[in-house]
Parts: C-alpha cells; structure tokens; sequence
C-alpha cells in the first residue's frame, strides 16, 4: 500500500506492507532510529511517538493507519540546535541512563507539559505510569519533567 | 593514598553522553544497519522437554526471501553444534538430539527481511516426542527425575556442583551449644533482569579479508572476542567485537546467546551481515535470568540477641545448561558473603546446583555474583530472630554490626572486608527516616485497620573482580587495561576495556584522568566498546568497573604525570626531584612561578625539545591493573509500607537508603544507580517473577506476565550517604551499581511482614503480591516459584 505521512514536518511516501507496524516504518524505511522497539505488547514504552499530536506506541499502530497524519518523533523535539526544554531537563537532572527509554518519555513529557504546563509530581507520574525505565527508578525522569515545567519555554 | 581525602573535580557535571542520547542520536545495536544486510529469526521450542524427532526445512527453503536455513545438523558440520558457556559447561547453540527447556533454540532463519523471517519460522515443522520435566529445584535431585544432561558423558543425573565456604565443625559447634537457634526456608525466586532493549547482534564476516565484525550488545567485548576464537575457531585477530550503545544491561548482556553463534554462521554462510535481535518474549524466556536459589538459613544467638553462628544451605537452580558467569573458583559466585555486617564467631554455607528444564543462567541482574541473594537471607534471617526474640530490627542489627575498628576484617568465609563504619551508616538512615516517629505511629494503630511496617536492610557487598591470582572467567584473568594518550596540543584520549550500559563511563573516566592530570573532562574522549581499539578486560557487570578499570585509569593517568614530569625537568632545565605538581602544572619547588602546564608539557613532548637520557618522547602510557582485593561497599536501607489487610495491597510509602561506597566520583551518577537498584528492589520484592507450571511453561514470557514497577509503584527516593573510602583503590572509590538492587529486596519485604506482625506472619516468599500477602494474612503463603496445585 502507498502511504503518505508527515513526520516531523517532511513528507514521505512510500510503499508499505500492510501489516508494518509504525515503529518500523520509521526506524527502517525513514531511518529514523531514535524512536526504539521494547517489548511488542504495549507496556513499555519505548516506542512512543506522536500521531496527530497524541502520544501512541508505535508498536502497536499500523504504520497504514498513518497515512495522511501527522507524526512527530524524538528527532523532532529540537528546534535546530537549541533543545526542547524537556530534553535540557533530561540532561540538567540525570533523567536518563542508557537512554533507551529517553525519546518516549521525552515525548510523553512534552505531551503533558503542553496540556498541563505546571504539573503535580502525581500528574507526572501518572503520565509517565505507561512507560517502564530500568535505570533511574524514576525519581530524575520526575525532576527532569518539573525542571522543563519550571524553566523552560517550549519550542514546539 | 594522595586523593582520598577531597572529592573528586567536576563532581556533578552533566553527562557527556546525554547530548546525542536526548537527541535520538544514539547508536545501539538493533540502529546498525550495513549494506546488503539479512535479518535472522531463531525457531523456539514450545516443549520443556521433548525429543526431536524430525525437522522439515523444505519448505522454508523454498520461501522466496529466504536465504539460508541452519540447524542443529548443519551446525554439527561445523563442529558449532555446542558451544562453551562461561562455567566451564556446554549448552546447544541449536538442539540437536532435543530440547530442554522451553524457548530454548532449535533453527535459525536468515531472509531479506525481518518479516519474511519470522514467516519462514512458521514454514519449519519439528516432530517433537515430549519427556517429563524437571521443574522443581528441589525434586531434581530424586533418584526417579528425568536426567536432563544425557548428552553429557557419565552424567546419570541432574548434579551440577556441590560447593561450600566457612568451617562447617566449628558452625556446628557453636549451634550444638547456642541459647537460641532459628531457622527458615526462604526461596529467592527466579526473576530476569529484562533491560529495556533487548539482546541481539549485526555479524559481518568478510571471506576476503577472513575477517568478523560483530557488533552486539555484550557487556564484555574482550571476552566474547576470545571465546568466539575459541568457539569458532576464527583468529582473534580477525574478530572485532563492537559492542555500542547499550540500552541497559544489568547481567543480561554478559553471556554468549546461540543467537549469537547462529548471527555469525548465518554471515559466513551467505557471504552478507545478518543481523538478529531476539523480541521480548524471546529475551524473558531463554537468556540469562537471575536467582532462583533455594535457601536454608539459621542462625544461633544469644537470648539478649548476640549472633553467634549462621549456617546456610541452597539448591541452586541453573537451568539446563551451566550458563552462569562468575570468576571459575566460586560456582555459587561471591555467596559466601552470607554472613553480611554482622560479627559472628563463625559461619558455613553449602551449595548445591542442579539442572532443571529452565532456560540457563543465574547470575545476572545487578547481583554481585550472587550478593543478591545473600543480602537477602541474612536481612531476611535478622529479621526472623527478631521477631523470635522479640527485639527491635533496628536494635538487634545495631548490636551485631562490625565496630569500625575491626576493620580490615577477616570474615569467617575468607573474605577480607576493605573498610566501613557500619553503626555510622544504620543511625543516619534511622534519623533519616525518623524510626522512633515511625515506630510510634505503628504502635498507634487500631487492630484490624490499615497496616503499616518498617522494614531495615543493612548490606555489605564485595565488588570488583578481581584479583587475578583468585579469579577469571574462563581462565581470563580478571585484570583491566587502560590506555591513555594525550595529544601536542593537550587533549587526550582514554581507551578501557569496560563497556557502559549506561553507567555513563565516558564522563566518569574523564573526571578520574581530569583530577589527576588536570585536562578538563571536556578535553578527554573516552573511547571503549571496540575490541579493536581498546586495551584487554573483562567487561562491565559485578559492579567492577570502578574498582577495576577505574583504578587503572587513575594508574594510567599517574604513568603519563611522571612522564610529563620527565620532560617538564627538561624544559625548565631543573631535576625532576626538584618538581612538584599541583593540580595540571609542574612548577619548580621553591619558585611557584617556574611551571609548565600539563598542555605545555604536552606540546614539548611532542616537540624538537632535547630530552633527557631515556626518557621517550610523546605524551601517553598504558597499564594493566590487577586488583589486590575487592571493594567492600555497604548501606543502611529502610522501607516503610503501608498494607491493605482487605485486599493484600501494598504501598511503598518511603524509602530511605544511606549508601557508602568510598569517594564518590560523579556523586550525581552514583545516585541515579542507587535510584535504579531501588526500583529493582521494589519490583522484585513485589511483583517480578519468572515462574513456571508442572510442564515446564514459563509463565512470565512478556510484559502483560512480567511486571516492571512503574512510576507509580515507586515513592519519591530519599538518600543519604556516608564516605568510608577503600584504602587500597587509587582513588578511594568502591564499587556501586548493584548496592541498591542487593540491598533493597530485603528492605521492602521485611516492611511488609513487619506490618503483617499483628497476624504471626514471620516468613513468606517474593513477589509480594497482593495475593500472596493476603495468602500470609490468612496464614498459608504459597511457594511463588511454581504454578502447581
């Protein structure tokens, strides 16, 4: 099937299989590599990316069901060179360890920062509450997100 | 000793890895992608137990994107039919005569894609004749079990090992004569250290140049490099093994998977890299899981509580191959540092590993080679005494904690303990968390309502592998090369053997040669990952990066410091005697003024400048440092619980933990690995388990069966800390990526059946689930470790 989707602000076409999950459309046939693949069954949360503007698991969305909609992936949290406010957070607060887990929450972060721009540290958690980290039992993902509440200014 | 006494410079500067992580930028293994690349896919079996009868591959040949099929038959042509593991055992790279777990590999796909690949898999029809498993640890020692290991000479059984430490007469001695004896099974079940990305590889071998590049997720290059010469028979020379971001590790990523194996035959065979990365259910069924020790402890104390002897006996349950990785004299790896923090007159425990039709294993998952476990019983065990006795956790322990004045401590099972100030520790975690306050509040509550517990760990672990007279893998000694090269114009460049899986090295290493050099962290690369362009060592896991190839960073370092002071006595034309060093700069004693930096130094070794009779030119040193002991890192954990008698519920309402791991060099990276063991011990204390029904299923293959914690089941981490530092470490650091995931178990469970005192609850077994809490509420907790009824 040809497909057309917007990600990150470029169109693509390409021809696809019918059953390509989305998470493989991007790494795969875009190349974009910064949005990974952790478990198949939607608990972890590596995958996360935005279709038309709400956070989905990529792994469990079709990338057909892409088609004519907008994507936005952790390549496209940065304004150019200046970081989105949630990745100087991650940075500032030690939010990530080896990274794996980094672009979805990145991404969930941002979702909830432009709904909700002064988070609880319970709203954070909960928004958060999808996505599994081995590394940082969570507390700096925590202070990172009310790092970029606190301090920054979105780009997006 | 020279820096023991200040903190180490740049202490919490922001990781220098994190700019291209949070950009998306990172480089992990499933990102490599070569030209011409072909996806492999591993056939599984659904048996625990079964002979194979037949495998048709005919018509997954005839698959159109298919570009190869291997199986056990094609490997015993090559002679890869069975491979070493880390223990001295073999395991099946794909079975050949049958199976013997389930998930365990059977055929290997490669095709033109990853779909085409697992579609091919469902094309191969095995013919399997299912035997009886062995599923119970317990029962497989019974004259009447199913002998897994027939293919093994002379095996007429499933034994593995009998291993014990300590004085067994002298125990028992104290036993037969003790005032009070407790004793208690306690099961630490079998869990998997599930690091988000999985396990997987790109092999690349080239028939011209006969050369094999692999790139793989492993925590050790150094050491699969030499066992793949060895397994395959491939020079080592022709073997580069790039191990590049890792997306967390904790144990798992130390072995070599016949995935692996199956990867590397694949790229020979069809002239072209294949890349394979197992999926989740793949990862949580067959690669190395952790535990699974089936433990006996008692102690005998004094009535007032004096400890006075510990006497322990396991079944440890390995799987169906010995797959386990720890140093080759101590099949149960470091376990006998049962006896913890506590001074006892002496001490003994036994070890008995058995097969099981599991998937192979057992030390992995930040556990210290088996520190794990042994933390847990002995907190667990203090505990039992304590409610036998009736005495305060906090009390007892304080009163059988090591004095700092016995340190350095020869332990009862031969270890030699490096220092702590263990009562230091216990009381500022106990002030922290406002015990007296808490314990008040508990004494408060009405009978029948909501619960609440505090629960007290105290951990010393024994980290850093190790000396080499005394430990290898596989006969590879257990010491780390480091090389340090600083360029004319001052910066430098730092290459180690140990492979970050987030630990984030390349900050942390900078910061050791930036204190004893003087570059800033800025100037120094970190290079590592990269068989082919870093020294030999034996890899990131047992919380031995810092003891080992940190000391030999900072020795390294020290080598270049005393060569620029060689060619600083030549440019000042004084003698080098005559030269002291304050932090990047070599100045004339007397003469502050008179120096040359460590940038000018740099410059003049590189440059015309007539050096002095033996001294070579250019700026750079290697070294090969070899531990004299481990380090002794220790902590003082407490968890407070608040439970629901209704319902079983438990809730994680604080968690104090004062760790003590020497100097700290990052103290910003040392509490995101105290953070990340905490929630590992909440995870495993209440909800992770890897368990199995009577035919051997494994019922934890994926993240619906597997729980992680989450954001929510995880409180706000409270930490403390103490510096005790190591006296024979360069720089007075300790080991501390696993302290919290030893520590922390004990904590979270002793709180919960500190809160289920009111009930004459004294034991019961991980996961605290809200039904097995409910189950020991009702007084029948149940063996979590089997689905049996």
């Amino acid at each position: 099937m040809q497909i057309t989707v917007n990600v990150n602000g470029d169109e693509h076409t390409a021809d696809v299989e019918p059953r390509l999950l989305l998470v493989h459309f991007l790494r795969d046939s875009l190349g974009l590599t910064g949005t990974h693949w952790g478990c198949d069954t939607s608990n972890c949360g590596v995958c996360v990316v935005w279709l038309d503007g709400t956070p989905v698991k990529s792994c469990t969305v079709l990338a057909v069901m892409a088609d004519g909609r907008t994507v936005r992936t952790v390549e496209g949290l940065a304004a150019g060179a200046a970081l989105d406010p949630v990745q100087e957070g991650f940075v500032r607060c030690h939010g990530l360890q080896c990274g794996f887990c980094t672009p979805g929450m990145m991404m969930t972060a941002r979702w909830l920062l432009d709904r909700n721009p002064d988070p609880s540290e319970e709203e954070i958690r909960e928004a958060i509450s999808g996505q599994s980290c081995r590394c940082t039992g969570y507390e700096n993902i925590v202070r990172a997100i009310q790092w970029a509440a606190r301090e920054g200014v979105s780009t997006s | 000793m020279t820096t023991v006494d200040k903190p180490i410079g740049f202490g919490r500067m922001h990781r220098k890895e994190d700019a291209r992580f949070v950009r998306g930028r990172g480089t992990y293994v499933d990102d490599v992608n070569l030209p011409g690349m072909l996806y492999g896919a591993v056939l599984r079996s659904p048996f625990a137990h079964a002979k194979i009868v037949s495998i048709d591959t005919a018509a997954a040949q005839a698959h159109p994107k298919v570009k190869a099929v291997i199986t056990g038959q094609t490997l015993e042509g090559l002679k890869l039919a069975w491979m070493p593991t880390l223990s001295y055992d073999t395991q099946a790279v794909l079975a050949t005569d049958k199976v013997r777990f389930q998930g365990q590999e059977v055929a290997f796909v490669v095709a033109e894609d990853k779909y085409s690949a697992r579609d091919a898999l469902e094309l191969i029809d095995v013919e399997y004749e299912p035997l009886p498993a062995v599923v119970d640890a317990r029962r497989a020692l019974d004259p009447d079990a199913p002998v897994i290991r027939d293919d093994k000479e002379g095996q007429t059984d499933n034994h593995i090992f009998d291993w014990g430490a300590g004085d067994e007469a002298a125990t028992d001695a104290v036993f037969a004569s003790a005032e009070v004896v407790v004793a208690q099974d306690v099961l630490y079940p079998r869990v998997h250290p599930a690091p988000l990305e999985t396990c997987g590889a790109v092999a690349d071998f080239d028939a011209v140049t006969g050369k094999l590049t692999m790139w793989c997720n492993t925590q050790a290059p150094h050491a699969h490099r030499t066992v793949y010469a060895l397994v395959a028979g491939l020079p080592e020379h022709k073997i580069r093994v790039i191990s590049p971001d890792v997306g967390g590790g904790f144990g798992n990523k130390v072995p070599i998977y016949p995935g692996y194996v199956c990867a590397i035959v694949g790229s020979i065979v069809t002239g072209k890299p294949v890349k394979w990365m197992e999926d989740r259910s793949e990862n949580l069924m067959s690669t190395g899981f952790a535990r699974d020790y089936h433990m006996r402890g008692e102690v005998a104390a004094t009535r007032d509580g004096d400890i006075r002897a510990l006497r322990v006996k396991v079944i440890a349950d390995h799987g169906a191959f010995n797959g386990t990785a720890q140093p080759t004299k101590f099949p149960a790896g470091f376990f006998h540092v049962f006896t913890g923090s506590y001074d006892v007159e002496a001490a003994h425990c036994s070890v008995t590993g058995v097969y099981t039709n599991k998937a192979p294993g057992g030390v992995a998952y930040a556990c210290s080679f088996r520190i794990t476990e042994a933390a847990y019983l002995i907190e667990r065990m203090i505990d039992v005494l304590a409610f036998e006795l009736d005495m305060d956790p906090a009390e007892l322990r304080m009163k059988n904690l090591l004095k700092p004045e016995q340190f350095p401590y020869p332990s009862p099972t031969g270890w030699e303990y490096d220092s702590g100030d263990y009562p230091r520790a216990l009381q500022l975690a106990l002030e922290m968390v406002g015990y007296a306050e808490l314990r008040a509040e508990q004494a408060s509550r009405p009978p029948g309502g909501p619960l609440m517990g505090i629960g007290i760990s105290f951990f010393t672990e024994a980290v850093g592998a190790g000396p080499r007279k005394h430990m290898d893998i596989l006969g590879l000694g257990m010491a780390d090369g480091a090389e340090l090269r600083v360029h004319p114009t001052g910066k430098a460049v730092l290459r180690i053997s140990v492979q970050s899986q987030g630990q984030g090295h390349e900050t942390t290493y900078a910061q050791i040669v930036a204190e004893e050099l003087g570059i800033p962290p800025d100037d120094i690369e970190v290079v590592h990952g990269d068989t082919d362009q870093t020294p030999f060592g034996l890899g990131t896991y047992g919380s031995r990066s810092t003891p080992v190839s940190g000391a030999a960073t900072a020795v390294v370092a020290r080598k270049v410091r005393e060569r620029a002071k060689q060619v600083a006595s030549a440019m000042l034309e004084v003698d080098p005697g005559d030269l002291e060093w304050e932090k990047g700069r070599w100045y004339v004693r007397g003469d502050q003024a008179q120096g040359r930096t460590i940038q000018e130094i740099a410059l003049a070794a590189h440059s015309s400048l007539e050096l002095p009779e033996g001294v070579e030119g250019h700026l750079d040193a290697t070294t090969v440092y070899n531990p004299p002991n481990l380090t002794f890192p220790f902590g003082a954990y407490i968890c407070v619980v608040d439970v629901d008698p209704g319902t079983g519920q438990v809730k994680v309402r604080r968690f104090v933990a004062v760790d003590d791991c020497g100097v700290r060099i990052n103290p910003m990276i040392v509490e995101g690995q105290v953070h990340g063991g905490l929630a590992d011990g909440v995870g495993m204390a209440l909800m992770q388990l890897i368990a199995f029904d009577e035919d051997g299923n494994c019922l934890g293959a994926s993240f619906m069966d597997y729980l992680l914690p989450t954001s929510m089941e995880c409180p706000s981490w409270e930490l403390g800390e103490t510096v005790t530092p190591s006296p024979h470490h360069p720089i007075g650091a300790k080991g501390v990526g696993e302290s919290a995931t030893v520590g922390s178990p004990a904590a979270v469970v002793n709180a919960v059946l500190d809160a289920l005192k009111p009930y004459g609850v004294r034991h019961a077994d991980m996961p605290l689930t809200p039904a097995q809490v409910w189950r020991a509420i009702q007084g029948r907790p149940i063996r979590t470790d089997l689905a049996i009824t």
